[in-house]
C-alpha cells in the first residue's frame, strides 16, 4: 500500500531515501511493523504519531543506531546496511536529537570538534562553524562555553554540528519541544532555507500546527504501523489529530470562570539556593492561588519548574514557614506528608521513579502517596502501623474505574502500564481524595491524546468544584486550553499571573525567553 | 554472533522461586567436578557433605548451633539490603555486640541474677547497633561509601577484641591463653537439649526472622524499607527519609548481629576469647541472598549453609578434604545464586551479526 503523495516534487525520480517493510521486534513488542517510508529530495517530510507509535524506533533504524529485524533501507535507490550512526553520517544522513549530547564544560567549537577526526585543526572547525551560523541565520559564538548557553542556542550547536557534515537528509526529533514560540519561528526559517538548497528534512513532531506550517508531506504512524499519508497543508489540525489517534478526541468542557474563591495557597518571597551546579535557584517567587482557579505556569524546561514543584510539595522544605501558606496556615517548614494531611496533593513530572515505584504493584503505589493523608483508613492497629490492604485495594479499584485505567492484569507493577494509563492512575490517586490544592507538574507529558484530554478535563472539573490547581507545564497548548490564569517561569523567577483572556501566545513567549540574551 | 542480556518485560515469577534451587543444583554439580579433580569419588564426597550429617544427632545439634548466628545476622542484613544499604560489616557488629554484652560477667564475674542474661542480651544488641551506627552516620552525613567503612570497621573490631582478651581482660589463671574468665552459670544461655551445644539463641533467631517477616510484609515501616531500596526519589515523594532509613537499617542489623555475638559468647563459648570471629558475619551475606532477602527463606538458607560447614568438617575428617573446600563451596553458592537471580529479570538472546539479515 503505497500512499499517493501529493507534492510539487517530481514523483517519478528515485527517492532520496526509501524504507521498505521495516520491522523491529523488542521481546513481545513489534515497535515497527512493516513500515514503508519515502523521502524525496528537497522536501520537509513530517513523521507524525502519538508517544509509543514507533517514530523513534524508525528514526533510530534510519540513523543506524538500531538494526531492523526485517526490511530494507534504500539510499538513492541502492540498498544499504546502516550498522552505526557513523555509517549513516558517511552516506549523508544527519540527526538532531531531542536530548542534546553536548559537554557543558567545553566550548561550542570543542564540542563540534569531538565528532570529527582528531587531525582536523580546531581553527578550521571554528571558521567553518562561524560561516555556517551566519549562512543559515543561526547566531552563535563558537568560543562560548556550552554550559552558559540557553536551550535554544544549544540546539543551534547541534544543528551546526550536523550541517558540518553537509548532510543530504536531516532528521529532527521533536525540535520545538524545548523552544519558545519565537525561537521556533527562527528555526523554521532555517529549515526552509535548508530545503530550498535541495536538502531533505524528516521532521518528527506531534505539534500539528507546526507540521501544517512547514511540511509538504506527512506519514502518520500508529501502534508501529503506517496508517496514513497525506499533505498536511490540506488537512486541519483536528483531522490530523484524528488520523494520529485513530478516533476523534473529545473537546474540553471549560466552565465559564466564576468569581474567584478564597485564597487557598499563598507563596510569599520564596527563594531557594540551587542544591547542585545543575539545579536552578528560585528567586523571590510570590503567587496566590484561589479556590476555583487553575494557574498555569508556562516556561521552557530547566528554568526552575522542578525546583519550584519540590519547594511547594515539601520535598524541599523552607526555612521560613511563612513563605508557603496553605489556607492561612504557614507550612513552609513542613514536609510533604504534613502538607498532604492538610489536603494538598502533588503530581510530579516523572511517573516512573518519582510518582510511582516502577516494580511495585498499583495497590502499593496507591499506598505510596496516601499512607499519611489517609492514615485513618489505610493503616490499622497503631502503633504497629499495619497496612489495611483491603481498604487500599478498594481505593485502587475505585481510581482504576473512575479514570478508566487500562491494564493487563488485576494488579500489575506500575512499569507494566503504558505512560498514559499510569498517568491517569497517578492523577486519579490524588483526585480520589478531592484535595483542596493540587500541584501538578507536566500533567500530560508523554501521554497519548485521548488520555491527555481525560486528564485535563479532570483538572478542570476539580477546580470547578472549588479546589485550587497549580499546573506547571511546558506545553503552551495545554496551558492555554486548561488554565484560568497564566504565569511564566524563567530563570527561577515567576511573572505575575495574568487572566488567560488578557494575554497571548506571543506575550507568554516573550516572558518565557525573559532574561536570556539570545536575540535571534 | 554475540550474546546479549535482554530485560524481560515482566520478571519471571517461576524463576524467582526456582532460582535458589537451580543455584543449589549448579553448586552441587560444580562441587562434584571439584571433588573429581581432587581425586575423590564425587558421590561419596557429596553424601558425606550434605546427607550424612542429617542422620547424626550430634551433627544435627551442631547444625543448629551454626545456623543460629547465621540466621540472626542474615535477617538483619535482609532489611539492610532491601533498603539499599550495603552493610558488609556484620562481622564487626557481631564482635562488638559480643564484647559489650560480655562486660557485665567480665567485670562482675560473681554476680548472679535472673536479670543478668536479659541485660547481657540487651547490651549485646546495643553494642552491635552502636557499631552499625558508625558507617550509617558516615553515609547519611558525609556520603561515605558504607561498603568500605563497614568492612574496614570489621578489622578494627577484630583487633580490639583480640587486644582486650590478651591484655586487660585476660584471665590471670588462664595459663597465658588469651581469653577472659569463664562466666558463672547465670550468665550462660541455656542449652536447647540437655548435653547438646545448641542454645536458646536458636529461638531468638526464629523469633527474629518471624518478626522481621511481619515488619517487612505487613507494616508501613517495611513498606518504607522496600520503597527506599527500589526508588529513593519515589521514597522522598512518599515522605520517607533515606537518611533516617540508613540509620534505622544499620542499627537494626547491627543489633541483630550483636545479639548473635553475645548469644554465641554466652551460650556456646561461655567466655570471651580470641576465636569469636569465625566469619559468620560474612557467610550471613550468602544466607541473606540465598534466602531471597526474605526472612522466612533465610531460616532455610541458614540451615543449608550450616549443613555445609558441618559436612565440610566430616569430609575433612573422613575423606581428608581440606576445610578450604567448604569456603569454595560457599563462594560457588553465592556466585550461582547471584548469577541465577540475573535471569529473573533478564533473558539471554543470541544476536546474529546484522549483515546476515538485511544485506
Amino acid at each position: 500500500m503505497k500512499p499517493a503523495a501529493k507534492s510539487n516534487i517530481d514523483q517519478n525520480s528515485v527517492p532520496l531515501l526509501e524504507a521498505r517493510g521495516i520491522t523491529k521486534v523488542f521481546g513481545d513488542l513489534r515497535a515497527n511493523d512493516g513500515v514503508d517510508l519515502v523521502i524525496r529530495e528537497g522536501e520537509i517530510h513530517a513523521l507524525l504519531g502519538e508517544n509509543g507509535a514507533g517514530k523513534s524506533t524508525l528514526v533510530k533504524i534510519l540513523f543506524g543506531s538500531l538494526q531492523p529485524t526485517e526490511g530494507t533501507v534504500l539510499w538513492n535507490g541502492t540498498p544499504v546496511t546502516l550498522r552505526s550512526p557513523s555509517e549513516a553520517r558517511a552516506l549523508g544522513i544527519g540527526m538532531v536529537f531531542q536530548h542534546f549530547s553536548l559537554f557543558e564544560a567545553l566550548t561550542v567549537t570543542e564540542n563540534i570538534a569531538l565528532s570529527f577526526d582528531s587531525d582536523v585543526p580546531q581553527r578550521h572547525i571554528e571558521q567553518q562553524a562561524g560561516d555556517l551560523s551566519i549562512q543559515y541565520g543561526l547566531p552563535l559564538d563558537p568560543s562560548a562555553i556550552v554550559g552558559d548557553l540557553s536551550v535554544g542556542q544549544r540546539q543551534r550547536v547541534e544543528i551546526i554540528r550536523c550541517l558540518m557534515q553537509d548532510p543530504k537528509l536531516i532528521i529532527l526529533d521533536e525540535p520545538t519541544s524545548v523552544l519558545t514560540p519565537q525561537e521556533a519561528d527562527t528555526l523554521f526559517e532555517t529549515l526552509l532555507r535548508l530545503r530550498d538548497e535541495g536538502r531533505s528534512i524528516l521532521y518528527i513532531s506531534h505539534r500539528l500546527n507546526e507540521v501544517k506550517q512547514l511540511c509538504s508531506r506527512a506519514t502518520i504512524m500508529r501502534h508501529g504501523k503506517v496508517v496514513d499519508a497525506c499533505d498536511p497543508r490540506e488537512e486541519t489540525a483536528s483531522t490530523l489529530a484524528t488520523k494520529m489517534v485513530g478516533a476523534s478526541i473529545a473537546n474540553l468542557v471549560v466552565q465559564p470562570p466564576k468569581d474567584r474563591g478564597d485564597i487557598v495557597l499563598s507563596i510569599r518571597n520564596l527563594s531557594m539556593d540551587a542544591a547542585n551546579p545543575f539545579a536552578v535557584a528560585l528567586r523571590d517567587i510570590s503567587l496566590d492561588v484561589h479556590a476555583g482557579e487553575i494557574i498555569g505556569i508556562a516556561g521552557i524546561a530547566g528554568n526552575g519548574q522542578g525546583e519550584f514543584f519540590a519547594a511547594v510539595s515539601g520535598e524541599d522544605m523552607q526555612e521560613d514557614a511563612e513563605s508557603v501558606v496553605l489556607e492561612g496556615v504557614p507550612i513552609g517548614h513542613e514536609g510533604i506528608s504534613q502538607r498532604r494531611k492538610r489536603a494538598a496533593a502533588f503530581i510530579p513530572e516523572e511517573r516512573l521513579g518519582h510518582g510511582a515505584v516502577p516494580q511495585m504493584v498499583l495497590t502499593d503505589n496507591m499506598f505510596l502517596a496516601r499512607h499519611a493523608s489517609d492514615a485513618d483508613e489505610f493503616q490499622k492497629s497503631q502503633p504497629l502501623r499495619v497496612i489495611a490492604r483491603n481498604v487500599v485495594n478498594a481505593a485502587t479499584k475505585r481510581v482504576v474505574e473512575v479514570m478508566d485505567v487500562r491494564k493487563s492484569a488485576e494488579n500489575p507493577p506500575a512499569a507494566a502500564l503504558s505512560g498514559g494509563n499510569l498517568q491517569k492512575f497517578i492523577v486519579g490517586r490524588e483526585l480520589d481524595r478531592t484535595p483542596k490544592l493540587l500541584v501538578v507538574n507536566q500533567p500530560t507529558w508523554g501521554v497519548d491524546a485521548g488520555a491527555a484530554a481525560h486528564i485535563r478535563q479532570a483538572l478542570i472539573d476539580l477546580a470547578a468544584n472549588g479546589s485550587a490547581v497549580l499546573m506547571i507545564s511546558q506545553d503552551l497548548d495545554e496551558i492555554f486550553e486548561a488554565s484560568t490564569s497564566i504565569a511564566v517561569m524563567a530563570d527561577g523567577r515567576l511573572s505575575p499571573p495574568v487572566l488567560v483572556g488578557e494575554t497571548s501566545r506571543e506575550d507568554v513567549g516573550l516572558l518565557m525567553a525573559g532574561g536570556q540574551s539570545d536575540a535571534a | 554472533m554475540r550474546l546479549e542480556l535482554q530485560k524481560r518485560p515482566q520478571s519471571s515469577k517461576a524463576l524467582a522461586y526456582l532460582s535458589p534451587f537451580i543455584a543449589l543444583g549448579l553448586t552441587l554439580v560444580a562441587g562434584a567436578i571439584m571433588f573429581t579433580l581432587l581425586g575423590k569419588n564425587p558421590a561419596t564426597a557429596l553424601y558425606t557433605y550434605f546427607v550424612e550429617p542429617l542422620f547424626d544427632p550430634w551433627a544435627r545439634d551442631q547444625i543448629i548451633l551454626k545456623a543460629t548466628p547465621l540466621i540472626l545476622i542474615a535477617v538483619g542484613l535482609a532489611v539492610c539490603f532491601r533498603s539499599g544499604n550495603w552493610n558488609i560489616g556484620a562481622e564487626g557488629q557481631y564482635l562488638f555486640g559480643g564484647m559489650v554484652g560480655a562486660m557485665i560477667p567480665i567485670y562482675f564475674n560473681d554476680w548472679q541474677s535472673p536479670l543478668l542474661l536479659p541485660m547481657m542480651m540487651l547490651m549485646g544488641m546495643i553494642g552491635g547497633a552502636l557499631y552499625g551506627y558508625i558507617p550509617a552516620i558516615l553515609k547519611s552525613r558525609f556520603g561515605t561509601n558504607e561498603i568500605l567503612t563497614s568492612l574496614m570497621l570489621v578489622y578494627v573490631a577484630q583487633q580490639l577484641v583480640d587486644w582486650l582478651v590478651r591484655v586487660p581482660w585476660r584471665n590471670p589463671q588462664g595459663m597465658g591463653f588469651p581469653g577472659t574468665k569463664s562466666f558463672n552459670e547465670s550468665a550462660v544461655l541455656p542449652d536447647l537439649m540437655a548435653g547438646g551445644d545448641a542454645h536458646y539463641g536458636a529461638v531468638f533467631a526464629i523469633l527474629a526472622a518471624v518478626l522481621m517477616w511481619f515488619m517487612l510484609s505487613k507494616t508501613l515501616k517495611g513498606f518504607e524499607v522496600t520503597v527506599l531500596g527500589q526508588s529513593p526519589r519515589a521514597g522522598r515523594f512518599a515522605g520517607f527519609s533515606a537518611r533516617q532509613m540508613t540509620v534505622f537499617a544499620f542499627c537494626l542489623s547491627g543489633a541483630l548481629a550483636g545479639l548473635a555475638g553475645i548469644a554465641e559468647v554466652s551460650g556456646s563459648v561461655e567466655k570471651l576469647d580470641d576465636k569469636l570471629s569465625l566469619g559468620y558475619g560474612f557467610s550471613a551475606i550468602i544466607v541473606a541472598f540465598l534466602g531471597r532477602l526474605n526472612p522466612l527463606g533465610i531460616i532455610a538458607a541458614g540451615f543449608i549453609l550450616a549443613l555445609s560447614y558441618i559436612g565440610g568438617e566430616s569430609a575433612q575428617i573422613m575423606l581428608g578434604i581440606s576445610d578450604r573446600a567448604t569456603r569454595v563451596f560457599q563462594g560457588m553458592l553465592l556466585f550461582f545464586v547471584l548469577a541465577c537471580d540475573t535471569f529473573i529479570h533478564y533473558r539471554v538472546r543470541f544476536i546474529p551479526t546484522p549483515n546476515k539479515v538485511n544485506a
